[in-house]
């Protein structure tokens, strides 16, 4: 599917759709509170299949927290990006980890480094830093007196 | 100046040979030629954390080839390896990694600091939570290479700068 193909058939899909423009992909801004539903849409609807998750990622923009999860279809070769606006004091959205299990990896990563926290993941915890660590080292306030050099 | 040219502690052998009826007299000093031994056999461990190991690798192969200078031997085990070569940056994480490898490696053991991230933390010198900032706070290095990352000749001038100071001998 096309570009604007996609666009039309978002539109048709997800309950109030926001587009982004000028971006290499179609990028969709969704509500956080329907996410689960609007991943199964778009994992199963006929036309999109989008059956491979191969990116979740975190924006700390300051004022909040924007979750960023690209999908494409070995079916049908097309790509979307997913955004959805979070919260910056209570980062919270839905798993999507049952969707696609790569988001399991994927989630621990944003939980680790940025905060997030994923409703219904089976095993939230520290990816790569340590258990006992403070703190979420990606976000744009983090202090850390020891190790940092600040400039 | 080329390598050939600047590397001119390079004696083919530290000693005097007189010729004699049925042979010859080697005279030469322990010390000269355990250091010259040594430096003509340096077997590198292979560790690298990121982009400087690609450079060594590349200095490994065909192209450039360390084995002329003696560094072919590269083991996967600290306990057969003379030289760590750190290749990349070194992360708190990894930071305990490193001291045991080195730990763990025989006397005479060396250690060149390959690159930027290895010898200051580099480009992750500053606002950074994760990386040390110099491989010197964890182990003692006896070279270090300039480079973001260096070249594979960089690599090489180091690793035959290490061999001159081991003909040297110690302080």
């Amino acid at each position: 599917m096309t570009k604007e193909e996609l666009k039309v058939t978002l539109e048709q899909l997800l309950p109030s759709p926001a587009f982004e423009e000028g971006a290499e992909w179609t990028t969709v801004v969704i509500d956080p509170a329907g996410w689960e539903g609007t991943a199964r849409k778009l994992r199963s609807a006929e036309g999109l299949k989008f059956d491979y998750l191969f990116c979740v990622t975190a924006i700390d923009w300051k004022t909040h927290i924007t979750m960023v999860y690209h999908l494409t279809s070995t079916v049908y070769r097309h790509t979307v990006v997913v955004k959805a606006t979070l919260d910056r004091a209570n980062p919270v959205i839905g798993t999507v980890s049952d969707i696609w299990r790569t988001a399991e990896f994927h989630e621990r990563e944003a939980f680790d480094l940025f905060g997030v926290e994923f409703k219904g993941h089976p095993d939230l915890r520290r990816l790569f830093l340590t258990d006992d660590w403070k703190g979420w080292p990606l976000r744009k306030d983090y202090e850390d007196p020891v190790n940092m050099i600040k400039l | 100046m080329d390598v050939s040219t600047q590397n001119t502690d390079n004696k083919p052998f530290p000693g005097e040979v007189h010729p004699t009826a049925g042979g010859g007299i080697l005279v030469t000093k322990l010390d000269e030629v355990i250091g010259w031994a040594r430096s003509n056999s340096l077997w590198p461990l292979v560790f690298g954390t990121s982009c400087c190991a690609i450079e060594m690798m590349s200095t490994a192969g065909a192209k450039y080839d360390w084995s002329r200078f003696g560094f072919e031997v590269a083991r996967a085990t600290p306990r057969q390896a003379d030289v760590i070569i750190i290749a990349g940056t070194i992360v708190n994480k990894m930071a305990p990694v490193l001291k045991r490898l080195y730990d763990q490696m025989a006397d005479p053991k060396y250690v060149i600091a390959m690159g930027a991230c290895a010898t200051s933390g580099g480009p992750f010198f500053y606002n950074t939570y994760s990386v040390v900032k110099g491989a010197d706070h964890v182990i003692p290095v006896d070279v270090y290479v300039a480079g973001c990352p260096p070249r594979p000749e960089a690599l090489l001038h180091a690793l035959i700068s290490l061999q001159e100071k081991i003909r040297r001998g110690p302080a």
